[in-house]
């Protein structure tokens, strides 16, 4: 059975993750699996410059360097263990039966890790910066990006204080993306019961207008109560979270990267300016 | 992508920086010695380690490995620039470089998988022992100031790293090389020096097409030298990416390497440079310096050109004692020690190979055919050693007459021979089962061989039926794939 995902680390973000990866279990009911990937990024760095090789100067070397190696990894594989030990302990708190729960730790690329599992996953949910970013709070993650342009399935960017989200926007523009998304919303139980909020943002939306009647009738179809939307602005982007803060949304929905590669180099990804600024946890569907 | 080329290039900018930098310091005695043995002005070697250094850097396969102008290589062109001058040798480089690429293309890096243990090492102690019959000639009919300065060079080069906080810091080749210079010219020694062996770089390298003429004349001369070039430069390199690999426990792609090295081969053809390779000494001082990532070999390659057209001056008054000293180090250093030590605990068969490696490669100058007969052995041993495992057994019921040979094990051509020997045709019977269904038949040799038996037995007027054919000769088909879908193996079989 397909399952949750949740990526775990020593960062700050690990405790969002564990709160976000228990309400999305609660509420798909799929098993959910805690994951710890030990990346191998850097090198130990006892360079010795003495630039001479001798005779068996291979073999040390190759001795010292997996010594070195192994040392940092079991220091690792113990801090990883105790990480995942705390984010059960916290998702169970939350509400989940340790039944569902696995754990999951592997010597790999996050990126190759979540493609190697890509099939099996429903949802993902990962932070928005990893260990490497702790300090600077707005910053974004060096893995996030890249995960969520690889991987086909939804991920849940969990942020800062992350609770159980009363109100969600689906941000809507006709495309194929967000008519993809838009159904997937329709279909699943991820958000049976919360209000949703449809927004269309941009100029001339009234040649949409007829899109966005039909987005409504299929998700008050699926049994959501909807609000729609307008935003007739130049700027969709600052529309978009303008609305958020006003209507107290505490989800938002979208497609994601829809646009082609050249498209996003040109005028700048929405994907890319959202994981950046979003105040609200963010839920990206391909 | 974009995730990949900052792990390849700037994960580890530091140690890089610093790494390349003393990798650099140790190429420029290696290239003007190399250039020395191929027989040109030390000038062709620095812009090849350049050229090479920086293209690859780029283009290779392998990040952190170090690849420049190599003794391997230079052993190869001796007899081209005797009789044919530089000219062809820039030519042949080209043509290296288009057939290394064309390797890449071809994935002929997947053959690396038949050359064993034993030949890599086998190859790396003859380039160690080449490397340093090379330094031979400058050590013989000179004063005995040449053999001071070259004992005093080792002994900088292997005690100054013992030197409290400056020994780990600064590379003792250098430190060697300046002190042995100073006491040349403080002294005023009448010494060889790099300055007499010919021209050294004053200026950055320029674009020049070979000046041969373009005929067929010409790729007959340098062909069977670009071809023996092509071959080596690839084995160096990959077997030095599979030693960088196991050092750092990171993976290459070797096809992309082969292509590498040809771009960047065809690359220091046409700056004047000659052909070079994947260095096993450097790549380990490398690793050692802490570098793992393409930075490092960049920043070798630009530091050795900044060095070398600022210092040129310089450079020429190294005396040659000095780099001999330096040469005897890497040659040291690229020796395997462990397989010298490892010889009792190995077997025969894997020792006879290494050894008929080195000692084919230190007659021929050339590492390409001693890995030749290095993977022949090896496979001829490996051959025998699988031959052995095929056994056959019998029962007799008395009341038909009949035996029962029942045959376990690999068949193919060397263990042929004993399956024929192994059937008793000397008894007298009526009927004769032969039960293959254990057994694999890998070749035509295989089936000739039951042929015969079958004939013999027939020609004693014993009826002879065989058992699981089929599924014992399904080896012989060269596909693997095949194998699955039994019709195709029986339309196969009912081909011959």
């Amino acid at each position: 059975m397909s399952k949750i995902i949740a990526c775990i680390d020593g960062s700050r973000a690990a405790i969002n993750v564990c709160t976000a990866s228990a309400w999305a279990q609660q509420q798909l009911n799929a098993p959910l699996e805690l994951l710890h990937v030990l990346e191998k990024t850097d090198y130990p760095s006892e360079g010795n410059m003495s630039g001479n090789i001798g005779l068996g100067t291979r073999e040390h070397l190759l001795e010292e360097l997996a010594e070195l190696d192994g040392k940092r990894s079991r220091l690792m594989l113990e801090q990883g263990r105790f990480m995942l030990g705390e984010a059960r302990r916290q998702v169970v708190e939350a509400g989940v039966s340790s039944e569902q729960i696995s754990e999951l730790q592997r010597h790999d690329f996050l990126v190759d890790t979540l493609l190697e599992f890509e099939p099996d996953t429903r949802l993902l949910v990962m932070g928005r910066q990893g260990e490497a970013h702790d300090s600077a709070s707005d910053a974004v993650g060096s893995h996030l990006e890249n995960v969520t342009r690889t991987l086909q399935k939804p991920i849940l960017v969990a942020l800062d204080n992350f609770k159980a989200p009363e109100r969600f926007m689906l941000a809507y523009d006709g495309s194929v993306t967000a008519n993809k998304a838009l159904k997937m919303v329709a279909q699943s139980p991820l958000f049976k019961g919360i209000p949703c909020h449809l927004v269309m943002a941009g100029k001339r939306l009234e040649r949409q207008r007829e899109q966005l009647a039909n987005a409504k009738t299929m998700l008050e179809g699926a049994g959501f109560d909807v609000t729609t939307a307008e935003l007739e602005q130049e700027e969709v982007r600052a529309a978009l979270l303008a609305y958020v803060e006003e209507q107290q949304i505490d989800m938002l929905v979208m497609g994601a990267w829809g646009h082609s590669r050249i498209r996003q180099f040109l005028l700048g990804s929405m994907t890319h300016w959202m994981l950046h600024n979003s105040k609200v946890p963010l839920l990206l569907l391909r | 992508m974009l995730q990949k080329i900052k792990q390849d290039w700037f994960s580890n900018i530091r140690n890089d920086l610093l790494a390349g930098t003393v990798v650099a310091l140790a190429l420029i005695p290696e290239a003007i010695a190399f250039s020395i043995i191929a027989g040109v002005d030390p000038k062709v070697g620095l812009y090849a380690s350049f050229c090479i250094a920086v293209i690859i850097a780029f283009v290779g396969g392998r990040p952190g490995m170090i690849s420049a102008a190599t003794g391997a290589m230079a052993l190869l062109m001796v007899t081209l620039v005797k009789e044919h001058g530089l000219q062809y040798l820039l030519a042949a480089t080209l043509l290296t470089g288009v057939i290394q690429i064309l390797a890449g293309f071809l994935k002929l890096g997947d053959l690396m998988r038949f050359v064993s243990r034993s030949v890599v090492t086998g190859f790396v102690n003859a380039l160690a022992i080449l490397i340093f019959m090379a330094q031979l000639p400058e050590l013989t009919n000179v004063t005995w100031h040449v053999y001071a300065m070259t004992a005093a060079g080792l002994g900088i080069i292997y005690l100054f790293p013992y030197v409290p906080v400056l020994g780990k810091n600064l590379p003792s080749p250098l430190v060697c090389i300046i002190s042995m210079t100073a006491v040349a010219m403080i002294f005023g020694l009448d010494i060889r020096t790099v300055g007499d062996m010919g021209e050294l770089p004053d200026t950055l390298p320029i674009f020049l097409w070979p000046e041969v003429p373009l005929n067929l004349e010409t790729l007959m001369i340098i062909l069977p030298y670009s071809l023996g070039l092509a071959v080596v430069g690839l084995l160096e390199s990959l077997m030095t990416a599979n030693i960088v690999d196991e050092l750092t426990d990171t993976s290459s792609d070797r096809n992309r390497e082969c292509k590498g090295q040809g771009i960047a081969n065809i690359g220091s053809g046409l700056l004047g440079g000659m052909a070079g390779c994947a260095m096993i000494g450097q790549s380990i001082i490398n690793v050692k310096s802490g570098g793992r990532g393409r930075l490092s070999t960049f920043v070798a390659g630009l530091f050795l050109i900044i060095l070398v057209v600022f210092l040129d001056e310089w450079i020429s008054q190294i005396p040659m004692a000095a780099l001999v000293a330096v040469m005897i180090m890497v040659s040291i250093g690229t020796f395997s020690w462990a397989s010298i030590r490892d010889l009792k605990k190995h077997p025969m068969s894997t020792n006879v190979v290494m050894i008929a490696t080195v000692a084919v490669v230190v007659a021929t100058h050339n590492l390409a055919i001693g890995v030749f007969v290095g993977v022949l052995l090896a496979s001829l041993f490996f051959a025998n050693k699988v031959g052995q495992h095929m056994a056959i057994r019998s029962h007799k019921d008395d009341a038909s007459a009949t035996r029962t040979y029942i045959v376990v094990g690999q068949v193919f051509f060397t263990s042929a021979e004993k399956f024929i020997t192994s059937f008793d045709f000397k008894e007298a019977l009526d009927k004769v089962v032969i039960d293959l269904s254990q057994a694999h038949f890998w070749d035509i040799t295989a089936v000739g061989s039951l042929d015969k038996v079958v004939l013999k037995f027939r020609r004693e007027g014993v009826e002879v039926d065989v058992i699981g054919l089929n599924e014992a000769s399904r080896t012989i088909v060269d596909k693997q794939a095949i194998h699955n879908k039994p019709e195709a193996v029986e339309k196969f079989m009912s081909g011959h």
